[in-house]
């Protein structure tokens, strides 16, 4: 059986890392391609990167980072962040990663969805959505609205209508960032969560509001999430991916135990 | 030298890093001279059968790895690979490279789990092997380890003396399988941390020859 995805993500701006690892000797590790080789050996299924750099001039130091962690781990990583055409998309492709993720800009033009999954393949575009949750209208009926602009603008646009209409153009996978959890450390969004997950064929990888183990036991089993999306609580050193992956294995949900 | 069969098939840059990494030269190459003179070949593949076999016909590589196979040269099929050397796929209705007889299949949809949840398709993910016979290129991996897929089609050899391995999604699917000098797996072995790394490695020192 298919096992569940522990997957670390790393915000990286000017080829930093924005949040570094602390650990125990309260070390502060800033460089994206010595973190990810950290998670690697520690147990990561899978880590996602995005690229938060303000300027386009600087965009070519992601582009080598790009290149340097694909020499150095060989599990799947996934780039986001600036992803605005297929050229955008090939360079990212062709430096080493697996996939790549796009948000504000599928939702001003949805074509690149179709546009990325035609070139590359649908296993390669991931579709990152920032959810809020509103009151349920005529034109929001699930009650979660898509937002852009690290959740600064409201879009209209009903949540889990977006996710279907996502998949039908070609995504392959969608992340899902609830803004209402993100940061709380108080837990996934369990009512969006299975709300997507089980209206759509691919897999829906859960983001935001991880803040013990039980949280991320939870959306993987009730919230039927196919993946949890791990930032603060793995970076700060409150559990490291081995022990996430011990006690859900402990608790029977199926992870990856050998790596 | 090992060859990376180059015929349009996806990114192949993950393999030649792998192998880089390992410390085993290689070269991505559509040329016939150099695929027929190389020690061995691995042939990747992502993308549609129909596709990767008109690529493969117009660059005439679908004879050099016939020829290549006839020569006992060994060869590992990665993903699309270890589907169009059967001899059709219904995915476009392609006619393949017919090294292994048998077909490859759409997983059947909707698809359930034991636990009769609905499974998503494409297979993409961890999943384990269940191994059934040894090889030298499976020396050292074990039952659990797993190994990274993303597939909407299987291979199904028409006898199971060509599985080494299968795989549980909802069926249970052979994901690695091999004839003579040929071994191929269903998932990406350059994706799949340390035990993909380890097969890639044991290939990489492999005869093409195998007891069993």
């Amino acid at each position: 059986m298919l096992s569940k995805r522990i997957i670390p993500c790393l915000d990286v701006r000017d080829g930093k890392t924005t949040k570094g690892i602390k650990f125990k000797g309260n070390v502060d590790i800033g460089d994206p391609v010595e973190m990810a080789r950290f998670y690697y050996e520690q147990g990561a299924d899978e880590i996602v990167f995005y690229d938060i750099t303000a300027s386009s001039d600087h965009r070519d130091i992601m582009i080598d980072v790009v290149r340097r962690v694909a020499g150095e781990i060989f599990i799947p990583f996934s780039v986001g962040g600036g992803i605005r055409t297929l050229d955008d998309m090939r360079r990212v492709l062709l430096a080493g990663a697996e996939k790549v993720s796009v948000n504000t800009a599928a939702v001003q033009s949805p074509k690149i969805i179709s546009d990325g999954a035609r070139a590359f393949g649908s296993q390669c575009i991931v579709l990152g959505m920032d959810v809020k949750k509103v009151e349920a209208s005529h034109k929001i009926p699930s009650g979660y609205e898509i937002v852009i602009h690290g959740g600064r603008t409201y879009t209209g646009i009903d949540a889990l209508a977006w996710a279907k209409e996502a998949e039908g153009l070609g995504a392959g996978e969608i992340c899902l960032n609830s803004i209402d959890a993100d940061g709380t450390q108080q837990g996934y969004e369990m009512t969006l969560t299975p709300l997507i997950s089980e209206n759509v064929n691919i897999p829906v990888i859960a983001s935001g509001g991880a803040g013990n183990i039980n949280h991320i036991h939870d959306v993987l089993t009730k919230g039927k999430a196919d993946a949890a999306l791990v930032a603060s609580i793995v970076h700060y050193g409150t559990y490291t991916i081995r022990q996430i992956k011990e006690t859900l294995h402990a608790r029977d949900v199926k992870v990856r135990m050998r790596w | 030298m090992i060859a990376i069969i180059d015929y349009k098939a996806g990114n192949l840059s993950s393999v030649e890093r792998a192998l880089k990494k390992l410390d085993f030269s290689c070269r991505i190459t559509q040329s016939k001279e150099e695929i027929l003179n190389c020690e061995r070949i691995i042939f990747p593949g992502v993308g549609a059968a129909g596709k990767a076999m008109a690529d493969l016909r117009q660059l005439g590589l679908d004879k050099v790895l016939k020829q290549a196979f006839e020569a006992h040269k060994p060869i590992l099929g990665i993903c699309l690979g270890a589907q169009i050397i059967l001899e059709k796929s219904e995915e476009n209705d392609a006619q393949c490279l017919g090294l292994i007889k048998g077909d490859v299949k759409l997983f059947p949809n909707p698809l359930f789990s034991e636990e009769s949840e609905r499974l998503k398709i494409p297979h993409m993910g961890w999943n384990g092997v269940h191994f059934l016979k040894r090889h030298p290129v499976l020396e050292g991996i074990t039952p659990d380890d797993e190994f990274y897929f993303v597939h909407a089609y299987y291979p199904r050899p028409a006898s199971d003396e060509y599985v080494f391995g299968t795989t549980c999604y909802g069926i249970e699917f052979p994901s690695i399988i091999g004839y003579k000098n040929l071994i191929a797996v269903q998932f990406h072995p350059e994706k799949s941390g340390p035990a993909g790394l380890r097969i890639l490695k044991n290939f990489c020192t492999w005869n093409g020859r195998h007891a069993e």
